[in-house]
């Protein structure tokens, strides 16, 4: 073997030891304006809530996710802007220079009292998670509305037809409640927690998934997630990704295992560890988060913020870990 | 993305329905056989399919009115020719009043029992319903036929209302004012025993009869002096030589001859004001769009009317409908673009029938197409229909209505002007607003200007419906007093006493006697806490019950609400909850606990809606109680 073809085989030609990146971005243009009376400075292109959550200032949101297209729908995040003849949205809002915003104003706390007091008079928020914090900062009485209405049984509520109700008498308020849609082995829809937030239909459409199994069917007090024809989900294009699962801010749609370890009163937040790894099955290398309670996988979710899945996830990393446990036929075992 | 489609196959009847809007399937990509045999396993034409979503809607009309409902066969067959997926399709049609996702019979009979006609006797006619072929919404007539409670129909002026839709294949839609329910029942009969409702027809009256008809919904007609309503009942609206003998297309002409800017200044100098309810300025808006960089803009006539006591631009559409396709054609070369929609609101048959031969008329008169007058310039008009949803009158909702999509209203900004029909810059007006147009053009901005008074020029119509003689369309110039618009009317029905009247319709202010002398601008309207609207004045003398019209009004905007935000989705129940304890003297708490409470919900509904529909669903009832037409009952509160 002569030299050089040893050389050859022995030392590779020298490379670049890093893949050259884009080149970069020119930093945005800043953008002054007045939050709460002091003056600010944030990059051009910012909402309200980007600007306000640098500097501190807590605007409570629901229909908002960093990893989703602001939809703007609950309206629990209004703030004041000096001139604007109604509040606006902080969470889809872009700042403007010389902008004159109020977080904290009497109205501002007016609207988000009634919103908060609108949705808990009529939605179960038991598991939602902060929700109770924010009534109680805002003072909010959902029960001046009167005693809840009773449940309407299943399917009830869904065959609502748009533009026709029957009147109340006012005796009670009305709510969405309605029995739990259990119709697969992975998931449940309690579309009694429902906000109609529109995350999960989002996160099955163009956000996330391009599945579109799921939209918003019915008008007004009616519109309600459905499927075609309230179709069971197991006949619909559902892939059970359960990323609807992991941006629902209620729990409305719940594990599986999650939702019959509450019935039967295991299930213990306080009591379960959390732990990141990179899901098993195959090259992308999703981070997963599995909450673990006496040993077992309860559930599956991924962090908002790991820069491959940006929280979402597919059916095997989401629901495919019965392996890692006992084996046997539990919750998670496939659709 | 995959569609899933699980359900058995559509029947000829539904595929054909379908066809018959998008044309033959042209490969496997859209719902046909594979295009090209040899071709493999590929497939083409996703994209192409997709770029029809826009025709969703008049697809699930061709399906409603073929068949009488969307079944789950027929949906999917039309999401596989739009590849659109089927629960996004699914909530389409279930966003819509007039389709209907569950088995209905063929013929239907729609009975108005909003607040004008409620007056007029509607709940009497139910009721009579009820017994004759049973409750609202069930099969009667051996499953032939039923009939359904509807919100305002736009024929205010003839109170009561209905509206007949027959499914078939030659399938019908009617409006009749004034029905009784003897007459609804004759009429659901006869079609059901296979006779057609009338002679489905657009013509207009004979010569000799149409004046006087015209006249029961706009008394003025044919009088010296109208500057909008000056054709109508004049012309056969079915005749273009009519139009513009009678000074049609001057406007135009006059538009081509001066030139894009000139016309937006002739406008502006107007000072015109959109007459669908904002009032924003006209020629600002199309400056704003003349503006915009890029191509295409688009022109988008807003003739959803469909706020309660609101019937003027129905009027226009059936009477002078040439007027419309000349405006809009001035406003699309004004504005850069080259394409309108119409939207006119599935409850105007008759409206929309005219309106399509004027089209047509116009077209082939070289008034439309790709070079207008000889001009080079290019415009053509599209007609699309709503489907039963009042939110869609809301310019951003009635976009994503033509787009094939739930009538949602978006959030703004952007603002049409920059962001409007498919994203691109769109300029939308109210027909009454355009019909003020080719006059402006045609003569000078200056003397629309000289009209009226300092912050409301020109001309103005006016829906007077209610306890009057002689309800109907009036013409003023702004200045008039809400007294002088009652006296045109023939004041306050026989005998009565004024009690209240609703300005602005349902979305509008309750105002008292003591409010005779407003003069109806839009300046002093809102010096005085009130509004102008879409021109509505409904009178109410001493016989109404207040109470259960604000119920009605209150149900109104429970109906219609998109559901969007948490305001108005809830806040409507709410608000509604609330009077039907006022009206069953069962108050939660004290009076003053109940006020507090709609107080409460109207500053959020205003503050923080998304859409002017929250923003004044709590306005006429908030006013009733200012006005003291209604009060919660002092004594109740020991009842509590
Ligand atoms: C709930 C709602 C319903 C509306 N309905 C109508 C309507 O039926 N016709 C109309 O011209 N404008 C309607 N508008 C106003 C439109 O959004 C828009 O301002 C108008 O079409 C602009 O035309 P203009 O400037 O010529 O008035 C409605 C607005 C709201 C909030
Ligand atoms: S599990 Fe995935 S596919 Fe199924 S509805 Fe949820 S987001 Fe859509
Ligand atoms: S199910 Fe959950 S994510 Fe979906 S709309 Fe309701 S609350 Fe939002
Ligand atoms: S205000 Fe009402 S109609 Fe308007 S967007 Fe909100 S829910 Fe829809
Ligand atoms: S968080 Fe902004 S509207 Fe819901
Ligand atoms: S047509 Fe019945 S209220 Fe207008």
């Amino acid at each position: 073997m002569s030299s050089e073809i040893a050389h050859i085989f022995s030392e590779p030609p020298a490379r670049s030891t890093r893949i050259p990146g884009p080149p970069p971005v020119p930093a945005p243009a800043e953008v002054e304006l007045t939050i709460d009376g002091s003056l600010v400075s944030v990059p051009a292109g910012s909402t309200i809530l980007d600007a306000c959550r640098a500097r501190s200032i807590e605007i409570p949101t629901l229909c908002f996710l960093e990893n989703l297209t602001p939809v703007n729908a609950c309206r629990v995040c209004v703030v004041e802007v000096a001139g604007a003849r109604t509040l606006v949205p902080a969470c889809s809002r872009r700042v403007e220079s010389g902008m004159d915003v109020q977080t904290a104003s009497e109205r501002v706390r007016h609207s988000r009292r009634l919103v908060l007091e609108l949705l808990a008079s009529s939605v179960d928020l038991s598991t939602a998670p902060g929700v109770a914090e924010m009534l109680d900062a805002y003072g909010a009485d959902p029960a001046r509305f009167g005693p809840a209405a009773p449940p309407a049984p299943a399917g009830e509520r869904d065959a609502h037809q748009p533009g026709h109700h029957h009147a109340s008498d006012g005796a009670s308020a009305a709510t969405v409640a309605q029995p739990v849609t259990v119709d697969n082995d992975l998931y449940i829809r309690d579309y009694a927690k429902c906000i109609l937030c529109y995350k999960c239909v989002e996160a099955c459409g163009v956000d996330a998934q391009n599945t579109f199994a799921i939209a918003v069917a019915g008008r007004g007090f009616d519109a309600h997630i459905s499927t075609e024809y309230a179709t069971p989900l197991p006949a619909s294009a559902c892939v059970y990704c359960g990323n609807c699962i992991g941006v629902c801010p209620t729990g409305a749609l719940m594990f599986r295992s999650e939702h019959e370890m509450r019935a039967a009163g295991t299930w213990d937040e306080a009591a379960q560890a959390r732990t990141d790894t990179i899901c098993p099955y195959c090259g992308v290398g999703c981070t997963l988060t599995l909450h673990v309670q006496e040993g077992t996988i309860v559930k599956v979710t991924s962090p908002l913020d790991a820069s491959i899945t940006e929280g979402h996830l597919c059916v095997k990393g989401r629901f495919g870990f019965t392996f890692m446990g006992r084996g046997g036929t539990t919750a998670g075992d496939g659709a | 993305m995959d569609l899933v489609t699980l359900a058995p196959r559509a029947t000829p009847d539904e595929r054909t329905a379908v066809d018959v809007v998008l044309g033959a399937p042209a490969g496997r990509w859209d719902g046909g056989e594979r295009a090209d045999p040899e071709g493999g396993h590929t497939s083409s034409g996703g994209h192409a399919a997709r770029e029809r979503r826009h025709l969703l809607l008049p697809v699930l009309h061709a399906i409603q009115a073929r068949v009488g409902w969307i079944s789950r066969p027929a949906l999917e067959y039309a999401c596989r020719r739009l590849s659109i997926p089927p629960a996004d399709a699914y909530g389409v049609a279930r966003f819509y009043g007039l389709f209907s996702t569950t088995p209905r019979p063929p013929i239907v009979a729609h009975v108005c029992d909003d607040v004008v006609c409620r007056l007029a006797g509607a709940e009497d006619v139910c009721a009579d319903l009820e017994r004759a072929v049973g409750p609202a919404g069930e099969p009667a007539l051996g499953g032939e036929a039923t009939w359904l409670r509807s919100p305002c129909l736009g024929r205010c002026e003839r109170a009561p209302a209905a509206l007949f839709t027959v499914a078939g294949t030659l399938p019908e839609t009617i409006a009749a004012a004034p029905v009784d329910a003897a007459g609804i029942v004759r009429r659901l009969e006869r079609t059901a025993a296979g006779r057609r409702l009338v002679p489905a027809r657009i013509d207009p009256d004979p010569d000799e009869e149409r004046l006087a008809n015209v006249r029961r919904s706009v008394p003025q007609a044919g009088r010296p002096g109208l500057r909008i309503l000056h054709r109508v009942g004049i012309i056969n609206p079915l005749s273009l030589d009519d139009y513009v003998a009678a000074g049609g297309y001057r406007g135009l002409r006059r538009a081509i001859e001066v030139g894009r800017e000139a016309v937006i200044a002739e406008v502006t100098a107007s000072g015109l004001l959109g007459r669908g309810g904002a009032a924003f300025p006209t020629g600002r808006k199309w400056a704003a769009v003349a503006a915009q960089p890029g191509q295409p803009h688009y022109t988008v006539c807003n003739a959803d009317e469909s706020e309660p006591g609101t019937f003027k631009d129905r009027v226009l559409m059936e009477e002078d409908p040439y007027a419309i396709v000349e405006a809009m054609t001035i406003e699309g070369l004004a504005t850069g673009s080259s394409r309108g929609f119409l939207y006119i609101r599935a409850e105007y048959p008759l409206s929309a029938a005219r309106m399509a031969h004027a089209l047509a008329i116009a077209r082939e008169a070289g008034y439309l197409g790709t070079d207008i007058l000889g001009s080079g310039q290019m415009f053509e008009i599209e007609i699309r229909r709503g489907a039963g949803a009042y939110v869609c009158g809301e310019e951003t909702a009635l976009f994503n209505s033509i787009e094939g999509k739930r009538g949602e209203p978006r959030n703004k900004p952007p603002f049409p002007v920059e962001s409007g029909l498919f994203g691109r810059p769109t300029a939308v007006n109210n027909i009454e607003t355009l019909v003020n147009i080719p006059g402006i053009v045609a003569d000078g901005g200056a003397a629309f200007a000289a009209l009226g008074t300092e912050g409301s020029r020109g001309p103005k119509l006016f829906c007077i419906s209610g306890a009057v003689p002689h309800p109907g369309v009036y013409e003023v110039e702004f200045g008039a007093s809400l007294g002088d618009l009652i006296t045109l009317a023939g004041g306050v029905s026989g005998g009565h006493e004024l009690r209240a009247v609703l300005l602005g319709g349902a979305s509008g202010v309750f105002v008292g006697p003591e409010a005779l002398d407003l003069q109806l601008t839009f300046e002093a309207t809102r010096a005085a806490g009130a509004t102008i609207g879409s021109g509505v004045v409904m009178v109410f003398d001493d016989r109404v019950d207040i109470v259960a019209t604000l119920r009605r009004v209150a149900a109104f905007f429970r109906d219609e609400s998109c559901g969007q935000c948490v305001p108005c989705r809830v806040g409507t129940v709410r608000q509604e909850e609330l009077l039907a304890r006022l009206a069953n003297g069962r108050p939660n708490g004290s009076a003053d606990d109940e006020l507090a409470l709609l107080a409460d919900l109207g500053q959020a509904m205003r503050d923080a809606s998304i859409c002017g529909l929250g923003q004044t669903a709590s306005s006429a009832i908030e006013s009733a109680f200012r006005a003291g037409l209604v009060a919660f009952p002092r004594q109740a509160e020991a009842r509590a």
